[in-house]
């Protein structure tokens, strides 16, 4: 359990990346916004009180990783991985311009930090098992952790792929769904519903647990107890807020890819 | 006369070889264990042996991780579910993540004989050619088997492999060497030059030779086992030489070995050419002669084809 102090130590660095966030598509003038904010939590518990990483060494061997299977959402996380000294501060306001290190989808030859190249849809969760297997075969402890998108969960892939972490017992993966109820198009139970989400991860073997994925201290025990399942890969089906933080685009579904001007970006840090 | 060698054995063997001297090396498979003979693998190395069930796109973007590890993972499975069904996840996953997955395809073009259209990859090498940086080969029997995927083992980065499963005859000596992207000179002449690729047509194209040299028609065969990237130099060398250039494929004539070796020549040293190949057609069911028949896939129809491009030499404006 957290103490008070941790918790808010986490709650203010929460903050401070939804702010890098913004500030680095407000700087831009657009971007994926909506499911950058929704994953802000998560992100901060990973990589500031879970993960075992070195930023120094970013290919270390024996480190956790993450596979953001949602690439999309890669402005979050070069929000912490900057934060964190992998790379400089200012290569936030590159986001997407010509030549960047920061492509608008995680790339990991590009950007120090990023474990796997992602960006089409449902391959994530895939590739985190080469990667757990790997690992097994190495005798490597470390955990791979990811993050499925809800409308990525429309993929068939999705579902190969929890069908075979679950046949090789990898309880090294531990996997989140940024459940935010919307896709690109609308809301999830409009264009492609996927309820009941949390059975449907219970029937394919895996050890399933449902939170709010933007309370710190249900994440942080979350991940505690799926760290100590002995056979099962684990689900974290986090209920999100797409756009979580930024009021006038919170649960908007225009908000997958969202035009946001400087000035309002700065306004609505300002109001974090 | 032939020494013949059953190259789904040769395969496995080599795989299995290799896997001893390079502990990097894991196996994976979708279900068709059966099919590709991998047992030897998975008895000897149970814990790198990974059947992923039918789930091919799941096997290649595992591939992709277990490469991003520090693997060298060989998917394995037909040539139509390697390309046709994992396009996205190999060029994703593995090409663009700049990765190391070893994909193997088997049953090429005609030889998916009995399990028919669905399964016949007569496309493969052309859905396959548009991936940048791509390595692409076809291996035209046991020995060149053994040495190319020795040579896509010592290479960094994606390959595919098609993989003809059945029995082929051994072309060459146990000592040759070999080189992806390097094709090989078989045979010398000087009126036309076969350009081949993989079990079925360099065997062909060694047939019309001879039937050619009946004729006393002069033919150069080459087996050009990578079609990408094509060795241009050599297939200057061929136009320069001989003139004239037939390309031979168990694949569409389009976007597979013909068309690699056309772009070549127009830009380089324009030549006359024919290309024998399926032309725009779907595969069918059949026995592997009765195929070769239907799509034009022999020694024959490489003959005629020689005939016409030579007409074509022959008549060609000298400038």
């Amino acid at each position: 359990m957290m103490d008070d102090k941790t918790l808010a130590e986490l709650t203010d660095k929460a903050k401070e990346i939804r702010a890098l966030t913004i500030d680095a598509i407000g700087y831009l003038g657009i971007g994926h916004l909506g499911g950058s904010m929704s994953v802000v939590e998560v992100l901060t518990m990973l990589y500031y009180r879970h993960m075992d990483i070195d930023p120094s060494n970013p290919r270390k061997v024996d480190r956790d990783q993450l596979v953001l299977s949602k690439g999309h959402a890669g402005p979050a996380l070069y929000s912490v991985l900057a934060d964190k000294g992998y790379f400089p501060k200012d290569w936030l306001h590159t986001l997407n311009r010509g030549g960047t290190r920061l492509p608008s989808h995680c790339d990991r030859n590009l950007t120090p930090g990023i474990d796997m190249t992602t960006g089409s849809l449902g391959q994530g969760l895939s590739a985190a098992i080469g990667i757990a297997l790997s690992h097994r075969l190495d005798g490597i402890a470390s955990k791979i952790f990811v993050i499925i998108g809800d409308g990525e969960s429309n993929e068939g892939q999705v579902w190969e792929a929890a069908q075979a972490a679950a046949q090789f017992k990898l309880h090294h993966i531990i996997a989140f769904t940024d459940y935010n109820k919307l896709q690109l198009d609308g809301f999830m139970h409009e264009i492609m519903n996927i309820e009941d989400l949390t059975a449907k991860w219970v029937s394919f073997g895996w050890f399933v647990q449902r939170i709010n994925g933007h309370d710190l201290p249900q994440i942080d025990l979350a991940i505690e107890r799926a760290k100590h399942e002995p056979l099962r890969p684990s689900m974290i089906v986090m209920d999100t807020i797409k756009g979580k933080g930024v009021d006038f685009a919170e649960n908007q579904s225009t908000n997958h890819n969202m035009k946001l001007d400087y000035e309002t970006a700065l306004a609505a840090i300002a109001k974090l | 006369m032939s020494n013949q060698l059953e190259m789904r054995a040769v395969y496995t063997e080599t795989l299995l070889k290799l896997g001893q001297l390079d502990e990097r090396i894991v196996l994976l498979e979708a279900d068709l264990m059966r099919a590709t003979g991998s047992k030897n693998f998975k008895d000897e190395f149970p814990h790198r042996t990974f059947n992923v069930g039918v789930a091919e796109a799941n096997m290649v973007s595992i591939s992709a991780g277990l490469s991003s590890a520090g693997k060298l993972p060989f998917a394995n499975t037909f040539a139509c579910f390697a390309t046709r069904r994992t396009f996205d996840q190999f060029f994703i996953s593995a090409n663009y993540a700049r990765l190391n997955v070893k994909l193997v395809g088997s049953d090429p073009g005609v030889t998916a004989a009995l399990n028919g259209g669905t399964h016949m990859a007569f496309e493969d090498m052309g859905i396959m050619r548009t991936i940048p940086k791509l390595v692409i080969f076809e291996p035209s029997d046991p020995i060149s088997l053994k040495k190319l995927m020795q040579a896509c083992v010592e290479y960094y980065g994606c390959t595919y492999m098609r993989l003809h499963r059945s029995f082929a005859d051994v072309l060459y000596d146990e000592n040759e060497d070999f080189e992806l992207g390097k094709g090989k000179i078989l045979r010398e002449g000087q009126d036309v030059a076969l350009i081949a690729t993989g079990v079925v047509m360099v065997g062909e194209a060694l047939k019309a030779a001879t039937l050619l040299a009946e004729r006393g028609i002069f033919a150069t065969v080459v087996d050009m086992h990578t079609i990408k990237p094509i060795d241009r130099n050599l297939v200057i060398q061929l136009a320069a030489t001989c003139g004239a250039i037939v390309t031979c494929e168990n694949h569409q004539i389009v976007n597979g070995l013909g068309s690699a070796v056309a772009e070549v020549l127009v830009e380089e040293i324009p030549t006359p050419m024919v290309r024998v190949g399926v032309k725009d057609l779907f595969g069918e069911v059949g026995s592997l002669d009765y195929l070769k028949e239907r799509f034009g896939l022999t020694a024959t129809v490489i003959v005629e084809h020689a005939e016409k491009v030579l007409e074509k030499k022959m008549t060609a404006v000298k400038i």
